[in-house]
C-alpha cells in the first residue's frame, strides 16, 4: 500500500493551510527528512519533511490550493518494490475516516448557531474543530457544551493564532461608482488573519491610552559608546526600548497579564513580542525571557527574529505567545500613535521618533532628544494608575540606561 | 387473504399515531395504522379542534356584545346552542375525514379497531369484542393516548358532572358552572362559558391559575378573567360533590382552611389526564407502567425490544404538537435518518385559548433563576401597541428572558390577543439557537402585534422604542 502524506497541523489551532509549493514532483525519489512541500498558514511558510522514503508516487493537492484542512491526504509515496499500480488500489479503497470529519473541514464556512458562535466565542473554542450535530453538520449548543464537557482546547491557554475562518461568507465589496476605474487585491491568508484580529481587538479589548515623553539624549551617547567599542554587534534605539519594556514588566508585574475571562493570568516569565513590517502584512516575532537579556543579545535576536520574518520562515512558537508588544515607528518620522493591542496580550508601546524639540530644564528653554511613546491598555488587566506606573518605569530606564545595567 | 406483514404497526391514530404512520410511509416503511374510535384522536375529536370551533363562537358573540365599540348598533345577540356545537362538530368531521383520506394517500393500511401486543412481534386487532385481524410488525409504536383523570369523590356522570367531552357538547346553557382545575383546558372551558354568559367559578389546588405559565403571565390571566366575571379560587380543593336532581353542591376547601358550598348547574372536571395504558397487552412484557404512563426512553423505546411509545400516553406534556414531533423523530429513528436531537421539552410551546390568549415556549422567569442563570427580562405591553390598540386589544404583556451571559432565548412568555399565533417565531428563534443580536436584527412588518415581540427583545437590554 502506498504510504499516505497527510497534511501536517504545524501549530494547536491550526486546521487548514495552503498548500503553496511542492518540492518534489511525481517520480521524484524522496528520503526521510527530504522537504517536499511548503505549506503557508496563518502567519508563516513552513515546510513539510518526508518521514518515510520512497518515491513520490501521485501529488493529491496540487501547489496553489488553498484551504487544506489538516489530515488530509496530499500526497502517496510510493513504497519500495511497488508500482504505479498500487495508486489505483490506494484510491479505490474508501478512506478510512480517524476522526468525524470537523465543521470545518473543507475550508467552507462553518456552519454554526448563532448562540453555538458565541459561546464557542467566550469559551475560547475553535469552531473549526467541532463536530456539529443539527442539520447539515451544522455546529448547535448541546455541540458546545459536550466539548466544554469533554475539555475540549480552549483557545486562551496557549495560541495567538487565530482559529478556522468562522464567520459568515463575506457580502461581495460594493459596486463602485459608475465608470470609476479600480481593482479588488485578493487577500492574503495574513491580510484575513491580520484583519480579523484587529477588529477583533479594537471591538472586543477596552481600549485606553497614556502617552509619555522621553528624553533620550543620554541613551543615544550610551549607545554610540557602546557601538564604538566593537564591530560584533550594532545596536538600535528599539533594542534599548525592548529592554526598557522588559525590565518595566520585571518592576511592574502586573502588567505583564493576559484576561482569561474567568481570571487575570499573570505570565512569570517577560516576553515581548515586537512588530516587525513585512510586504503587506506584519508579524510579532518575541524576544522570550527579554528581562534576562543583554543589549548585545536581544539586537542579535531581533535582527534574526525579523530577517526570518521577512523569508516567510518563522515557526509558530516564534510568534505566539508573549505579554506585551512593541510597534516602532520612529524611523519613519512618525512623532506618536497609537497602536492596537495584539490579543490577548495586556498591552502595546507605540514609539515614536526621536527628535530635537524644545524643552523647559530649570526653569529655562532647551533643547533636547524627545522620543514620545503610547501605551495602549486592556482596562480589564491594566487601570490607569497601573499604566502610568508601568510608563514611569519605562521611562525611568530609558532617560537613565545605565539604570538597565543593574 | 390480506397481506398483514408490516415493517411498523402504530397503534393509535391521533396527532402521534397517524403523523408517525405517514412519515414511515414516507420513508419507505411498510406501515398500518390500528384506530378504534376516530382517526385524528381526541384533538381532532374531542379536543384540540372543536373547542377552537368553540371559542371563535364565544368571541365573536363578545365582541357582538361589544359591536358599539367599532361603531355597530346589534340588538338582542342571541345564540342557537345547537347550530354552535353542530359547527363545531362539523368542523371535527371534516378533519377527520381529511385524516382518512392523508393515510389512503400515503398507503399506509388502515384498521377499524383495537390494537393490542400479541406475542412477540404481533398486534391483535379487535372490533367489538372480536378478533378481525393480526398484524406481524418489525416495530409497533403504541399511542394510544390518554383521557380525562378522575379523582376519588370527583367521578364525572356525564350528565351533571362533566369531563371535556360533555363539556362540548351541550344540550342546553347552564347557568352556573364549577371548573374544576386551571390547566390550558379547564381555563378554556371557563373562558368559553364565561363568554357565552354563565355564571363560572374556577376552584385550583395550586397557588395560582395556568400553573406551568411564568408568575407574571399567571396573575395578568387571573386579572383579566375576573375582571370579566369569573370566580377563581386558588390553593383550593373540592371536597366533595353532593348531587341533587338537576344541580350540584361542591364543598370547597379554600386556601385558608375553611370551608363554603357552591351550588352549580354543572361541574366540569379537568384535574390533568390519564394515559390509555390498559388492553394493550403489556402484562408479562418488559413494558413499563408508571403513573399511567408508559415509560420510555428518550428516544421513545418502551423496555421491549421493537416497541415504543410516543405522544400523552408516554407522558407529559400533553400536547397534540408533542406527540406528531415525538412520532416523526421516533420512526426517523427507526428508519436510521441520521443526526436526529431528542427532544428538549423547553422547546415545546404552549398554548391557551381562552381570552386572552396565553402562548409560552421555554423556561419561565422563575425556572431560568432556579436554574442559576443569570437573566435579562423585557417586557412589552400590548397598550404600546398601535395594531393592539386597532384591534380594540390593548390588554396583554410580551415577555422575554434571555441568558445574561450568552444572549440565549431561554424563555417567551406572552398574554393578549392572538399570541398563540405568535409563538412559533420565539419557537423558530430558539430552535435556530439565535441570540438576542439576530432578533434585534429582524425586520419585523408593521403594523402588526408581531411587533411587540421584537421590542420585548429590545427591552430586555434596554432598547426599545415604544415604552
Amino acid at each position: 500500500m502506498p504510504i499516505k502524506i497527510l497534511m501536517p497541523q504545524l501549530s494547536p489551532t491550526m486546521t487548514e493551510g495552503n498548500l503553496a509549493k511542492w518540492l518534489k514532483q511525481e517520480g521524484d525519489a524522496v528520503s526521510a527528512g527530504d522537504i517536499i512541500a511548503e505549506i503557508e498558514t496563518d502567519k508563516a511558510t513552513m515546510e513539510v519533511e518526508a518521514v518515510d522514503e520512497g518515491k513520490l508516487g501521485r501529488i493529491v493537492v496540487p501547489a496553489g490550493t488553498e484551504g487544506v484542512a489538516v489530515n488530509t491526504v496530499i500526497a502517496l509515496l510510493l513504497e519500495e518494490g511497488e508500482d504505479a499500480g498500487a495508486l489505483a488500489a490506494t484510491q479505490a479503497a474508501p478512506t478510512p475516516k480517524a476522526a468525524p470529519a470537523p465543521a470545518g473541514a473543507g475550508g467552507g464556512r462553518v456552519a454554526a448557531s448563532p448562540l453555538a458562535r458565541r459561546m464557542a466565542e467566550r469559551a475560547g473554542l475553535d469552531l473549526g474543530a467541532l463536530r456539529g450535530s443539527g442539520p447539515g453538520g451544522r455546529i448547535v449548543k448541546a455541540d458546545i457544551d459536550a466539548a466544554l464537557a469533554g475539555g475540549a482546547p480552549v483557545r486562551a491557554a496557549a495560541a495567538v493564532v487565530a482559529p478556522a475562518e468562522a464567520k459568515a461568507a463575506p457580502p461581495p465589496p460594493p459596486a463602485p461608482p459608475s465608470g470609476a476605474r479600480y481593482e479588488d487585491m485578493p487577500l492574503s491568508t495574513m491580510r484575513k488573519i491580520i484583519a480579523r484580529r484587529l477588529v477583533e481587538a479594537k471591538q472586543t479589548v477596552p481600549h485606553f491610552y497614556l502617552t509619555i515623553d522621553c528624553a533620550i539624549d543620554r541613551l543615544l551617547a550610551l549607545r554610540k559608546d557602546l557601538n564604538g567599542r566593537s564591530d560584533a554587534y550594532k545596536l538600535t534605539v528599539n533594542d534599548f526600548v525592548v529592554r526598557a519594556v522588559a525590565l518595566a514588566l520585571r518592576k511592574v508585574p502586573d502588567a505583564n497579564a493576559t484576561w482569561v475571562e474567568t481570571a487575570i493570568r499573570k505570565w512569570a516569565s517577560v516576553d515581548v513580542a515586537v512588530a516587525v513590517a513585512l510586504d503587506g502584512g506584519l508579524i510579532t516575532p518575541v524576544v522570550r525571557d527579554a528581562d534576562h537579556k543583554g543589549l548585545a543579545a536581544i539586537s542579535a535576536e531581533v535582527k534574526a527574529l525579523a530577517e526570518r520574518a521577512r523569508a516567510g520562515k518563522l515557526m509558530p512558537e516564534e510568534y505566539t505567545g508573549g505579554s506585551f508588544s512593541i510597534s516602532n515607528l520612529g524611523m519613519y518620522g512618525i512623532p506618536q500613535f497609537d497602536a492596537i493591542i495584539n490579543p490577548p496580550q495586556a498591552g502595546i508601546l507605540a514609539v515614536g521618533a526621536g527628535e530635537p524639540r524644545p524643552v523647559v530644564k530649570d526653569g529655562a528653554l532647551a533643547i533636547a532628544t524627545v522620543m514620545t511613546c503610547t501605551l495602549s491598555c486592556d482596562h480589564r488587566i491594566v487601570d490607569g494608575a497601573l499604566g502610568a506606573q508601568f510608563l514611569q518605569a519605562f521611562k525611568g530606564f530609558v532617560e537613565d540606561p545605565l539604570t538597565t545595567l543593574l | 387473504m390480506a397481506d398483514t406483514g408490516f415493517d411498523l404497526v402504530v397503534i393509535g391514530g391521533g396527532p402521534g399515531g397517524y403523523v408517525a404512520a405517514i412519515r414511515a410511509a414516507q420513508l419507505g416503511l411498510k406501515t398500518a395504522c390500528v384506530e378504534r374510535e376516530h382517526l385524528g384522536g381526541i384533538c381532532l375529536n374531542w379536543g384540540c379542534i372543536p373547542t377552537k370551533a368553540l371559542l371563535r363562537t364565544s368571541e365573536i358573540y363578545h365582541l357582538m356584545q361589544h359591536a358599539a365599540d367599532y361603531g355597530f348598533q346589534v340588538d338582542n345577540v342571541r345564540f342557537d346552542l345547537a347550530k354552535v356545537v353542530a359547527r363545531s362538530r362539523a368542523v371535527a368531521k371534516q378533519l377527520n375525514g381529511g385524516v382518512r383520506h392523508l393515510l389512503k394517500k400515503n398507503k399506509v393500511t388502515v384498521y377499524d379497531g383495537a390494537g393490542r401486543l400479541a406475542s412477540k412481534g404481533k398486534v391483535a386487532v379487535s372490533a367489538e369484542g372480536a378478533a378481525t385481524a393480526t398484524l406481524t410488525a418489525k416495530h409497533i409504536i403504541i399511542a394510544t393516548g390518554a383521557r380525562a383523570r378522575s379523582l376519588p369523590g370527583l367521578e364525572p356522570d356525564g350528565k351533571l358532572v362533566w369531563t371535556y367531552k360533555e363539556a362540548m357538547v351541550p344540550a342546553e346553557m347552564p347557568k352556573s358552572i364549577l371548573v374544576v382545575g386551571s390547566g390550558a383546558i379547564g381555563i378554556e372551558f371557563a373562558s368559553f362559558y364565561r363568554d357565552m354568559g354563565a355564571d363560572v367559578t374556577v376552584v385550583e389546588v395550586l397557588p395560582r391559575i395556568l400553573p406551568v405559565e411564568d408568575e407574571e403571565i399567571s396573575a395578568l390571566a387571573r386579572k383579566a378573567l375576573e375582571k370579566q366575571g369569573l370566580r377563581i379560587h386558588t390553593g383550593a380543593t373540592v371536597k366533595a360533590l353532593q348531587k341533587a336532581k338537576s344541580n350540584v353542591t361542591a364543598v370547597v376547601e379554600g386556601a385558608d382552611k375553611k370551608t363554603q358550598s357552591l351550588t352549580v348547574d354543572r361541574v366540569i372536571l379537568a384535574v390533568g389526564i390519564t394515559g390509555n395504558v390498559e388492553d394493550l397487552g403489556l402484562e408479562g412484557t418488559a413494558v413499563k407502567v408508571e403513573k399511567g404512563h408508559i415509560v420510555t426512553d428518550p428516544w421513545f423505546t418502551a423496555g421491549e425490544p421493537g416497541v415504543y411509545a410516543i405522544g400523552d400516553v408516554a407522558g407529559p406534556p400533553w400536547l397534540a404538537h408533542k406527540a406528531s414531533h415525538e412520532g416523526v423523530l421516533c420512526v426517523e429513528r427507526i428508519a436510521g435518518v441520521k443526526d436526529l436531537h431528542s427532544i428538549a421539552k423547553s422547546a415545546i410551546p404552549g398554548c391557551t385559548y381562552c381570552r386572552p390568549q396565553v402562548a409560552s415556549v421555554g423556561l419561565t422567569e422563575q425556572a431560568a433563576k432556579e436554574q442559576g442563570r443569570k437573566v435579562r427580562i423585557g417586557r412589552f405591553p400590548f397598550i404600546g401597541n398601535g395594531k393592539a390598540l386597532a384591534l380594540g386589544e390593548s390588554e396583554g404583556l410580551v415577555k422575554t428572558i434571555f441568558d445574561a451571559e450568552t444572549g440565549e432565548l431561554l424563555g417567551a412568555h406572552m398574554i393578549g390577543a392572538e399570541v398563540t399565533e405568535m409563538i412559533q417565531g420565539y419557537t423558530v428563534a430558539r430552535t435556530l439557537e439565535t441570540t438576542e443580536a439576530e432578533l434585534m436584527h429582524t425586520v419585523f412588518p408593521h403594523p402588526t402585534l408581531s411587533e411587540m415581540m421584537h421590542e420585548a427583545v429590545l427591552a430586555a437590554y434596554g432598547r426599545a422604542i415604544h415604552i
